[in-house]
């Protein structure tokens, strides 16, 4: 390191410490500012009708969400059951029962680079082997989309998470002769809940709203969701993207606003109480 | 028995995911073969995009992702490393509530920060930041800066994505940071290190690979993004001629052709599927190379 005068790296310091506040005041204010930009245009478009009444062709009254947000529901509480037993398990593969074979490390490697594909090629590969194989649009294709991408997040938190648990634990209950599947559901396991917990849900919350995978899978509809598994069905991402987008009348428009306030408030709240109520810091 | 019942149900389970990962390298490669024998390895370099005369090339809309992803790199890391910084060294009282806001930040759906993109920040650009740029700072002199008029293109596109990493690179950052041994941090103010010193010479080369690891996830992440960019990118199939120019991006041309396409336009938007994939199966195998020794 060169010698430089102290008054020189006192003010290097003091610039240092200028540009971190400006950051840090610029990060959380992009926060507010589209946070607050959603509630000015959504907040007062919001009703009772808005959300009870299903949506419907431009120009006829009563337009509302129900429907979307009831196929939101569904998709993803369905995308859910499907992910969480098949990403558990994984994890507690890795985690219990081979650590360090290279069976595992493929697996953690494969879960990574699952990961990191963009969402919309996930869309598209479930088109290729769902939605053109049983020749319809539907639900059930949005979920097994949203799964996809729900599985390897869980497997690596529940990873992370019984590694934390202290090896004394699972000697013990080996000692006291439970079965090794028991010490591990029942002792392992329920000591990290609420972090496995914590886990399924921010993994839920991410995938609340996903909109690339469900343009070629759940598409869109106006009517209820009447048939879950044979017919599109109506889902609160694509219905913000297609009234705020793809459609030119200004009455749309405010719903979409509205819709998007709703979807937003709804994570925002999922992962403030998560946050809180788990105290976990880290993000995904 | 049941023990052995139990394993094996794992096991399984675990290997559906290597299993999901080859099935779609497959699917994808068996349904882009028509695009590759069609157009053949050029379609990576050529740039036409003629439905008429079904002639395609990927030239436009790898372009337009690659510098997209470049200019939210360039201009997401400063901002997302000075702000893990600036959390590292806070008390408790105010580094808690940032965290929080910077985590929140990265859970808002992309598809609201293209809503954004398009009712905010795109007439912004028109009204004062474009004509900043071209007014005052001069810059449509200087070539690829030809500023157009509208605040739609490749540059909005790239800023959108910026805001999007910026929470995914910070909290890497801040996590990477604070795994550095107080010890070393100790010793630099031992010496007597500024805070900045410190952090230059000392925590930055120690977690130096973390850091890098952080920035490929950012990096991915802004590579695959549909909703944030479709909506501001214009959309023009094409190599983009200036930086604030339209242009698309793979993901974009994916979600806005996809549904009406067929026959040759379908194996080639597959094609652009593939080669999506690719770019992002090794940004993400760059970042686990880099941050596997923080792992164990």
């Amino acid at each position: 390191m060169k010698r430089r005068g102290l008054i020189l790296r006192k003010v290097q310091q003091k610039i240092f410490d200028a540009a971190c506040l400006a950051a840090v005041t610029l990060s959380v204010a992009l926060m507010f500012w589209i946070i607050a930009t959603l509630f000015r245009h959504g907040f007062a478009v919001i009703n009772w009708e808005l959300l009870t009444e299903p949506s419907k062709p431009y120009g006829i009254p009563h337009q509302g969400i129900a429907n979307a947000l009831l196929g939101t529901v569904l998709i993803t509480s369905v995308a859910t059951l499907l992910a969480v037993p098949l990403g558990l398990a994984g994890g507690i593969y890795l985690a219990e029962y081979d650590r360090h074979s290279t069976l595992a490390d493929l697996v953690r490697l494969s879960a990574n680079v699952l990961m990191g594909i963009p969402s919309i090629v996930i869309g598209l590969f479930v088109y290729a082997v769902w939605v053109v194989p049983t020749g319809h649009f539907s639900g059930w294709a949005g979920s097994i989309a949203l799964a996809i991408i729900m599985v390897p997040i869980i497997l690596r938190t529940t990873e992370d998470m019984l590694l934390l648990v202290p090896d004394t634990m699972r000697e013990s209950a080996l000692a006291l002769g439970i079965s090794r599947w028991r010490t591990t559901l029942s002792v392992v396991c329920r000591s990290c809940r609420s972090g496995l917990v914590t886990g399924v849900l921010l993994a839920f919350a991410r995938i609340c709203g996903e909109t690339a995978p469900l343009l070629f899978t759940a598409l869109w509809s106006h009517s209820w969701p009447s048939a879950f598994f044979s017919t599109p069905v109506a889902n609160m991402p694509v219905l913000i993207t297609e009234y705020m987008t793809a459609s030119p009348f200004e009455e749309q428009q405010k719903i979409g606003w509205a819709a998007a306030t709703v979807m937003l408030a709804i994570i925002l709240i999922l992962n403030i109480t998560l946050r809180t109520v788990f105290h976990r810091k880290r993000a995904l | 028995m049941n023990d052995r019942f139990f394993r094996l149900l794992c096991g399984l389970a675990s290997l559906v995911i290597p299993l999901l990962l080859v099935l779609l390298v497959a699917r994808l490669t068996f349904d882009s073969l028509p695009a590759w024998n069609a157009f053949g390895l050029s379609f990576l370099w050529t740039s036409d995009w003629n439905p008429v005369l079904d002639r395609y090339g990927a030239a436009g809309a790898v372009c337009g992702t690659l510098i997209t992803t470049a200019i939210a790199v360039v201009v997401a890391v400063p901002i997302a490393l000075l702000t893990a910084c600036l959390l590292v060294g806070a008390p408790k009282w105010l580094e808690r509530p940032l965290s929080e806001a910077i985590d929140l930040l990265a859970a808002i759906p992309s598809v609201i920060y293209g809503i954004w993109g398009l009712y905010v920040l795109a007439p912004v650009m028109q009204s004062f930041v474009i004509p900043f740029l071209r007014e005052t700072l001069g810059l449509a002199h200087l070539p690829f800066c030809d500023v157009g008029s509208g605040g739609f293109g490749i540059f909005t596109a790239g800023l959108v994505l910026a805001i999007m990493i910026l929470p995914y690179i910070s909290s890497v950052a801040r996590d990477v940071f604070y795994l550095t041994p107080p010890l070393l941090r100790e010793a630099a103010f031992g010496i007597g290190c500024t805070r900045y010193e410190t952090l230059r010479f000392i925590i930055l080369r120690h977690g130096f690979r973390g850091l890098l690891g952080g920035v490929f996830i950012g990096l991915g992440r802004a590579l695959g993004e549909t909703m944030a960019v479709l909506f501001v990118i214009g959309n023009i199939a094409k190599i983009p001629d200036s930086l604030f120019g339209s242009g698309t991006s793979i993901a974009s041309t994916l979600a806005v052709n996809f549904a009406e396409s067929d026959g040759l336009l379908r194996a080639t938007l597959f094609a652009l599927a593939f080669v999506l994939f690719a770019l992002a199966a090794t940004v993400q195998l760059f970042a686990w190379y880099c941050m596997k020794p923080n792992r164990s």
